[in-house]
């Protein structure tokens, strides 16, 4: 029905949609909390900083694993 | 077709062991960086130049940055050499990556000719092989500042069943970490280069600017995070855990 190179390319594409759909809606979201943490006590704003960043990045590897997964279907077998 | 290749290609043999172009580039990162570090050592002064002073204002930003995660100067100056190293590392892999004829000076002839250099943490053994240094250094760290047997009890603690639950999901996150840190090194500067390479293959004048400027970003982020990440696993593996018996 579908060749073969066309299931390839189908599949690259949702697996990149879908995945980067979590980590989206979790980073903005650790973003509004902490910027809402930095407004009720701007004292502890780089404790908040730090563990945002670290938050984030934790978030965005999981896009990352969805891209590596992406990357592999579409270029390795 | 672009030449996308997940592996790293060899470019040559040292009698039968292979060089691939990302450990070529490795290998010239760590001479520049060793280089340009012992002469700096060796031409230390009481009133710096602009070089030392460059890199006496970072040291000193990092050791403020490390304080705020650990807790006092001293400890911070313990972890300095893994995690600042390991920061210095990734970032000038990265930023020397992106200078011109890195991907696009190939070797070889034909239809076998293969970049010359090629981005080190485009290469998954590269960036596996720093996920393992920093976990297992975490560990040693761990076991030097608390002991082999506090160490182990986080891993395998016979105090509950709850407690037993929660070592083997320690234990299995240890090596999560190892996989993230992995890909998500690997996973950032793979997917910058195959943009690169796309951005420069549809429009070659002007366009690909703004993506140079988003690698130096990413770069730089990658290598931030790769080192604070380690930090902060340092810092939770030697602080001791819980309050102790005489709870409070």
């Amino acid at each position: 029905m579908l060749s073969d190179v066309s299931v390839r390319l189908i599949a690259t594409a949702f697996v990149m949609g879908v995945g980067a759909l979590g980590p989206a809606i979790a980073i903005g979201w650790i973003g509004s909390k902490s910027v809402e943490a930095i407004g009720r006590n701007p004292e502890a704003s780089s404790k908040v900083q730090t563990m945002a960043i670290l938050a984030i990045a934790f978030a965005e590897a999981v896009a990352i694993y969805a891209l590596v997964i992406a990357l592999i279907i579409k270029f390795v077998a | 077709m672009l030449n996308i290749s997940l592996r790293a290609e060899d470019v040559f043999h040292i009698g039968s062991l292979p060089v691939t172009n990302a450990v070529l580039l490795a290998f010239i990162v760590l001479v520049v960086l060793t280089v340009v570090s012992i002469t700096l050592r060796n031409k230390i002064k009481m009133v710096p130049g602009m070089l030392q002073n460059i890199v006496e204002a970072m040291i000193e930003g990092a050791l403020g940055l490390m304080d705020s995660v650990l807790g006092n100067r001293k400890t911070s100056e313990k972890y300095l050499p893994l995690v600042f190293t390991i920061f210095l590392f990734v970032l000038f892999s990265n930023w020397f990556g992106l200078v011109p004829g890195v991907g696009s000076i190939m070797i070889g002839h034909g239809a076998d000719a293969v970049p010359l250099l090629r981005s080190p943490a485009s290469d998954l053994n590269f960036t596996l092989a720093l996920a393992l240094i920093a976990v297992t250094m975490v560990n040693a760290f761990g076991v030097a500042a608390m002991g082999i047997k506090e160490r182990l009890s986080v891993f395998f603690n016979f105090g509950s069943p709850i407690k037993f639950f929660v070592g083997i999901l320690e234990l299995i996150s240890e090596f999560a970490r190892i996989i993230s840190f992995t890909f998500r090194l690997f996973g950032n500067v793979f997917a910058g280069e195959v943009l690169l390479a796309i951005m420069a293959l549809l429009v070659p004048y002007l366009v690909p600017l703004p993506f140079m400027f988003l690698e130096i970003f990413v770069g730089f982020i990658q290598a931030f995070i790769f080192g604070m990440l380690t930090l902060v696993f340092v810092s939770l593996a030697v602080t001791p855990h819980e309050g102790e018996e005489a709870g409070h």
